[in-house]
């Protein structure tokens, strides 16, 4: 008999993409007039899941009822129809076009188009539930807030029952959450289901009725959360990954690389990114950073590299010859020619690190450019580097000549970092460096990191795999929401202290 | 009263020259409202050129002398369907095959006015060196739909009311237009395609069939620009030397009026009046070359002036040049 009233029901619901098993026959019950949030670590299946739901993707195998009956959902119009709406993290807006215009887009039922009509059931709609919103206001002129608010109003006009929030407060202050989580009660009240995906643990504790569990694409279980805490929720969510054994020598010589006094930035939506980040990066160490995605991680690497426009703070580079020098107003270029050697494997590898369309020589000539002399480059040398690189890293490719771009992604980390610390960098900074590798190359990976630190480079390793983290680093920043939440002893931490790092500054629970 | 005249003159010069640049602005403007950036314009004009102008020679040729109406609906047709296939080419290459649409369009202007050239050339020779409709035809296609006794108010008369039938059916083309992408349930979807595709697309727009057929009928009105230019300012024979440089000012005119059917109105009669200057207000000084720039230096211009300002308004589409890809996330 309970089961009868679930509002939608997920039934062995698996999905592979290429080879990758994203979902891992999933079961949930979604209830009307609950919040129950669905809470796992990046790429654990949750976004890919209720993207199913919403006729984003299809489901390989397994079914989904609706009020106990089964349906199928082949596009985000039969979602609609069955009153599921979604709201991406990445808002589906049209710019130059008012709020009303945009919820009327795609919406075939009205004949004519009466704009006012729709400002005025937009109102209505604003009122029942208690957002602000004003419906002749351009997206342009919009905050963050208020173009989430607007997509929750697109949803609701389409007469949405379900509601599924892809990680809704990623982008909005505490108060615009607080504002949110208003109104999502109120909608509960209202009798509507919601789901609401996130990975921080105490907006799960304050606004969800129920939690699931995902982990590595599998379903570990449902719990209310008033039986719960983070501590346990962590624990799910983390669950026992087997050890990984990453050699980890000791290097007794130490020294002062980098200084950073309370660096600022923001992004070019003048959301503050880094917010008073202080810490010292050693020389002969690697120096870990975990935290939620997007909470800063980026924007350190980038200001350290001279990429990223700092609001404020300073960043001091003790070289190991004895000199030391302010990084921060320098371009990479001004930063390259004081002698100082950053390097640099950014996350978008062939976005910000490779040329796709070259071979590994001309890539390996990006860092070489400027020497020779007179106006003709010199191959010979980018080409010695690019076999040795090839030899070395066991690169698997028809020719150095090549384009990179159709390699794997191994293979084009590896002509990556390969490149990179054939400079023998003084700072080594990688962000996500084994994202998407196999297990094979992501040891590889992590043993040019260790040798580099070996060799006096201060490693900065931005990693999303706690496990990892642990093993391979010696010392691991915790950031978030842009804030230094704590610096940890790799050797000693554990991951559910880093865990509740990353979710709360300092670790402590937020009332 | 001497200036005033010359001045009306040279307006309704401005008008005539300016007629071709409306339509094939007109059409440019639907295509980049669904975010295909067809560089094509000058091919297209060419192609409509000659096939119009063949369509209405061979029609007197093999049926008789049509009625005017007819000749008018026969080089508007033919004109058409040689843009509106021209532009299936592109749509296809750039929707559907997701080419770089610069590639593309530029590959179609340099083909379009091959075939333009190829065909105008063909009608020619085989009909022994000149190609030209009768003379009522001709006269047909200069006249006005308005009656005498409009066209001898003082000064405005000539001016309003003496123009080709084809500046008024622009003028409408223009309106409906404005219409159609501000007040209608479609208008306002084609303009979500071009904006943002992924949007339009999750809200169940078929954005492919927005983009085929905006730039179908797009291509297809800009190529009655090149007949309006050939049995009017041309007088109805195979000039492709006053065609050329055409569909490019037209391209630079949709920047200009900034995506909008109606100022492409008076900016095409501006442009049409740019392009006449040299032969009308005179300076011995000033070298004709000098003149016939004139155009693109104001497109330069109005491209560095509405670039400083940061009016979101007037942007283009934003989605405007880019494939869209499903997939792509």
């Amino acid at each position: 008999m309970e089961k009868n009233c679930y509002a939608i029901e997920l039934k062995g619901i698996t999905k592979h993409f290429g080879p990758v098993l994203a979902n891992d026959s999933i079961d949930l019950g979604l209830q009307r007039g609950e919040i129950l949030a669905l809470l796992g670590e990046n790429g654990s299946g949750k976004t890919t899941l209720m993207n199913m739901l919403s006729g984003i993707y299809l489901p390989d195998a397994g079914e989904i009822l609706a009020d106990g009956h089964p349906i199928s959902i082949r596009s985000p119009k039969d979602a609609f129809a069955h009153g599921i709406g979604m709201i991406h993290q990445h808002y589906k807006l049209v710019n130059v076009f008012t709020a009303a215009e945009n919820i009327v887009l795609g919406m075939e039922q009205e004949k004519k188009l009466d704009i006012k009509q729709t400002n005025a059931r937009v109102r209505e709609i604003c009122q029942r539930y208690g957002f602000e919103i004003d419906p002749e206001k351009k997206v342009y002129d919009m905050s963050v807030s208020e173009k989430q608010t607007l997509e929750i109003v697109k949803v609701l006009y389409r007469g949405a029952e379900i509601l599924i929030l892809d990680e809704p407060t990623a982008v909005l202050t505490p108060q615009e959450t607080d504002r949110l989580f208003a109104v999502l009660r109120n909608m509960r009240s209202d009798n509507k289901a919601i789901v609401i995906i996130t990975h921080k643990l105490n907006e799960v504790m304050a606004i969800s009725d129920k939690v699931a569990v995902l982990r590595k694409g599998k379903y570990i279980g449902t719990i209310p959360t008033a039986e719960t805490n983070p501590q346990a929720l962590t624990d799910m969510m983390v669950g026992r990954a087997v050890s990984l054994n990453i050699d980890r020598p000791w290097n007794d010589q130490q020294t002062e690389r980098l200084l950073v006094r309370d660096l600022s930035c923001y992004d070019h939506e003048h959301v503050k990114k880094l917010d008073g980040v202080s810490f010292t990066a050693m020389g002969g160490e690697i120096l870990g950073v975990a935290g939620i995605a997007g909470s800063g991680q980026k924007e350190l690497l980038e200001a350290i590299a001279g990429l990223c426009p700092i609001a404020g703070g300073s960043i001091l580079y003790k070289s190991p010859a004895g000199g030391q020098e302010e990084l921060v107003g320098m371009s990479p270029m001004q930063i390259r020619k004081k002698g100082i050697s950053l390097a640099f494997i950014p996350e978008d590898r062939l976005g910000m690190g490779l040329v796709g369309s070259m071979g590994m020589t001309g890539n390996m000539m990006l860092r070489s450019w400027r020497k020779g002399s007179g106006p003709f480059v010199k191959r010979k040398e980018p080409k010695a580097l690019a076999n040795k690189v090839l030899q070395d890293l066991e690169v698997v490719t028809p020719g150095i000549e090549f384009p990179v771009r159709k390699l794997s992604g191994g293979n084009v980390q590896k002509v990556l970092v390969g490149r990179e610390i054939a400079s023998s960098p003084s700072v080594l900074m990688t962000a996500y460096a084994v994202r998407g590798l196999d297990i094979n190359t992501s040891y590889t990976i992590y043993n040019l990191m260790t040798e580099q630190k070996m060799k006096g480079a201060a490693v900065i390793f931005v990693g999303e795999d706690l496990d990892v983290l642990l093993e391979l680093c010696d010392r691991i920043l915790v950031l978030c929401g842009g804030k230094l939440s704590g610096i940890v002893d790799a050797r000693r931490a554990t991951k559910e202290e880093i865990g509740l790092l990353m979710t709360s500054v300092g670790g402590k629970e937020e009332a | 009263m001497k200036t005033l005249d010359t001045v009306v003159l040279l307006l309704i010069a401005a008008i005539t020259y300016g007629t071709p640049l409306l339509y094939g602005t007109l059409g440019e403007v639907l295509t980049e409202r669904s975010g295909n950036l067809n560089l094509g314009v000058e091919g297209i004009l060419f192609m409509g050129g000659a096939f119009g102008l063949g369509g209405v020679y061979y029609c007197e040729k093999l049926l008789g002398t049509p009625s005017g109406i007819a000749a008018i609906a026969i080089a508007l047709l033919c004109a058409f369907l040689a843009g509106a296939l021209a532009s299936l080419i592109f749509s296809f290459i750039t929707t559907t095959l997701r080419a770089n649409q610069n590639v593309t369009g530029l590959a179609l202007a340099i083909f379009g006015t091959g075939v333009g050239q190829f065909a105008g050339e063909m009608m020619r020779v085989r009909a022994g060196g000149y190609v030209t409709v009768s003379n009522e035809l001709k006269a047909v296609f200069t006249s006005s739909p308005f009656p005498q006794f409009m066209k001898d108010i003082p000064y405005v008369g000539q001016l309003l009311f003496g123009n080709s039938h084809f500046f008024y059916i622009g003028v409408i083309l223009a309106v409906l237009m404005h219409l159609f992408l501000k007040k209608t349930r479609k208008g306002l979807y084609l303009r979500a395609v071009g904006e943002n595709p992924a949007t339009a697309d999750a809200a169940g727009i078929s954005v492919t069939r927005y983009k085929y057929l905006a730039t179908i009928i797009g291509g297809g009105i800009s190529a009655i620009g090149g007949v309006v230019y050939i049995v009017t300012t041309a007088g109805c024979t195979w000039n492709n030397e006053g065609l050329s440089g055409v569909g490019w000012l037209a391209v630079a005119l949709v920047i200009f009026c900034l995506w909008r059917p109606l100022s492409a109105l008076w900016g095409s009669v501006l442009f049409g009046a740019l392009m006449i200057l040299y032969m009308r207000l005179q300076l011995s000084f000033i070298p004709t070359e000098l003149y016939k720039i004139l155009p693109y230096v104001v497109t330069v211009v109005v491209l560095i002036l509405s670039s400083l300002r940061n009016n979101k308004e007037k942007q283009p589409p934003e989605g405007l040049g880019l494939a869209y890809f499903r997939e792509d996330r």
